[in-house]
């Protein structure tokens, strides 16, 4: 019973993490119908942007402000590089087949991965402990620290904080609305690119908060870091239908908990399997995700 | 038309290729070869995946997996069953048809279920096959588990390499020119028009699928009797990735296209080599540029040979366009 309730509280803070990424994917998909390759490299840029601010930070300042610095830091960073992608890749190809659009956001996340191998280098970096981890509830069978507790908070808060965006505020519902139908929105004034850029800047914004999330639980990152969670996190998106906020939130958790599972009860070298097996048997008994709506082709 | 001459055409071929090939291997230098081998290979795999990505208008991001099964199971047969059957040169040639005979098996199991799906969905679940496929391996002690399976007979040369190349080139320009190519094509163009017109389409796509994963599997033996070791990261996302790319920037439902794409994206990490470590940057930075400048490849959906039809019907004055 305590290894199952343990797996649970690993698995959901893992899960956490896959959510934040996935939302990025669900959202530019829900707007734009294109899988962005890229963001997984973003996410990984998030993490060593965190690195490099907390290594320039001057060690007297107090914890929380460091925290938050990084935090920041590594969600503007993100949005920044998010936005030039769009802007110089993405952009002239608004009305191109998809799947160039698709081939070039491949292009996107190979150019950054190799650039994150020249700049940092292939060897795997340690992430600064910013938080020191401590055991905040500690029985025989169970341990629970407070890394895992703020991995959860802060991850549980963004996604309200995005849900209020989504459905409560003009922003979120143009999101919506061009997520709807994008045509249909710009004849009704909305100003798409205007929306298609706010997407990216909170989808990149996550995927910089997910990977300091990541880098204070697993401190080892590398440029390749990226490649593996994004995958995942893609999965969690199509899992949960593809352009649902709310199903990926719950796919990434979902995703998370299998994993934990599968390496306790069979093995670690399933792990990376057990997300695609998932989506399989999502995507062959319900081809639209768990939340997602068919659309129906027509003529 | 008739038959002998076609028979002597392939003998001619086949002939051509081994005398290249043998004046190569004593006249160029050994990293010249590789390069020249590797390209053989990236040809086979670019043609195979036209089929699924280029004139079915499928898009499959799991190539590298069936690859694997072909290098898997040939290589299984090869160096761990072993034995004076399987080392012989008839006994690897037979090897690797086994090996893409099942990587069709694996392509028809793969195929039967996701090909329902479309789009990005479908790129989605074969890129999860791929990646399955892959960690299947990497779990296999029979076959070394993530060490890998070292020494497999050294059995492919350029000729090998070359004559499947052609086999392949032959084998789909004849498939696209039956009437399972121009259905094949239909799909392509409108899966619904298509169905319309009494075209089974999940069954065409099927076909499809297992024709192209023979296909990579063969490249994968080609590929594992050349190198002579094997590992699970020899056939990862991104070997699946470069495979999409070469078919990409050729140009999507072009032959000669895969073929051009194929060479080009195995070249281009030699010819970068000015760059030193840059080049691993320069090469998606070109990628992407070609996708800005040119969408539909370097061949779009033409062929070599079409420059030289349209000559000739100009000339004859029947052609106009």
């Amino acid at each position: 019973m305590e290894e199952f309730i343990q797996n649970i509280v690993n698995g959901v803070a893992q899960g956490s993490v896959y959510a934040l990424v996935a939302l990025g994917y669900t959202m530019v998909y829900g707007v734009l119908q294109f899988i962005n390759f890229a963001h997984s490299d973003i996410f990984m840029l998030g993490a060593f942007a965190g690195l490099y601010i907390a290594s320039w930070l001057s060690p007297s300042l107090p914890p929380a402000v460091t925290v938050f610095l990084v935090f920041g830091g590594a969600m503007l960073f993100c949005t920044a590089v998010a936005l030039l992608t769009e802007r110089i890749a993405y952009r002239p190809l608004r009305k191109a087949p998809r799947l160039n659009v698709l081939i070039t956001a491949i292009g996107v996340s190979l150019l950054l991965q190799n650039l994150g191998q020249v700049i940092f280098g292939s060897d795997p970096r340690v992430f600064p402990a910013l938080i020191p981890t401590r055991a905040l509830f500690g029985t025989e069978g169970i341990v629970i620290n407070n890394i895992q507790v703020i991995v959860i908070f802060v991850s549980l808060s963004l996604m309200l904080l995005l849900n209020y965006i989504v459905h409560h505020t003009k922003m979120g519902i143009a999101m919506r609305a061009v997520s709807y139908d994008i045509q249909v929105a710009s004849l009704m004034g909305i100003p798409s690119d205007r929306i298609i850029v706010f997407t990216f800047m909170i989808g990149s914004a996550l995927a910089g908060s997910a990977a300091i999330l990541y880098g204070l639980s697993y401190p080892k990152i590398e440029p390749l870091l990226g490649v593996m969670i994004g995958l995942k996190a893609f999965v969690a998106a199509v899992f949960g239908g593809i352009g649902n906020i709310m199903g990926a939130a719950l796919g990434g958790i979902i995703i998370g908990l299998a994993e934990a599972f599968v390496v306790f009860y069979v093995s670690s070298s399933f792990r990376d399997a057990i997300a695609f097996g998932i989506l399989i048997l999502v995507l062959l008994l319900k081809p639209a995700g768990l939340f997602g709506t068919v659309r129906r082709e027509k003529v | 038309m008739s038959v002998p001459k076609q028979f002597l055409i392939a003998v001619a071929v086949t002939l051509g290729i081994w005398a290249l090939g043998w004046v190569l291997e004593e006249n160029i230098n050994a990293y010249y070869l590789r390069v020249i081998i590797n390209c053989g290979i990236a040809i086979i795999l670019a043609l195979s995946l036209n089929l699924v990505n280029g004139c079915a208008g499928q898009f499959s991001l799991g190539h590298a997996g069936f690859m694997g099964v072909g290098a898997y199971m040939s290589a299984y047969l090869t160096s761990v069953v072993g034995g004076a059957l399987w080392t012989s040169p008839w006994g690897v040639g037979a090897a690797i048809i086994t090996g893409g005979l099942t990587a069709a098996v694996a392509g028809y199991l793969v195929g039967l279920p996701s090909l329902r799906l479309k789009g990005d969905y479908l790129a989605i679940v074969t890129l999860g096959f791929g990646e399955i496929i892959r960690i299947i391996f990497l779990n296999m002690e029979v076959v070394g588990g993530a060490r890998g399976l070292p020494g497999i007979p050294r059995f492919s040369n350029f000729f090998w390499v070359f004559t499947w190349a052609a086999i392949t080139l032959v084998f789909l320009k004849r498939l696209s020119e039956s009437s399972y190519g121009r259905a094949i094509l239909s799909i392509r163009e409108d899966e619904v028009a298509a169905e319309a017109m009494g075209i089974n389409v999940s069954h065409y796509k099927v076909v499809a699928f297992v024709i192209s994963s023979f296909f990579a599997g063969v490249a994968g033996a080609l590929f594992a009797h050349y190198q002579g070791f094997i590992d699970p990261q020899s056939f990862n996302f991104n070997r699946s990735v470069d495979v999409v790319i070469m078919v990409v920037i050729g140009g999507m439902g072009s032959l000669t296209g895969a073929i051009i794409g194929g060479v080009i994206v195995t070249m281009m990490p030699e010819l970068l080599r000015v760059f030193e470590q840059y080049r691993l940057v320069v090469f998606p930075l070109i990628l992407i540029v070609v996708m800005l400048v040119r969408p539909m490849g370097i061949m779009g959906y033409r062929e070599v040979w079409h420059f030289w039809g349209k000559k000739k019907k100009l000339a004859s004055g029947e052609g106009s366009a």
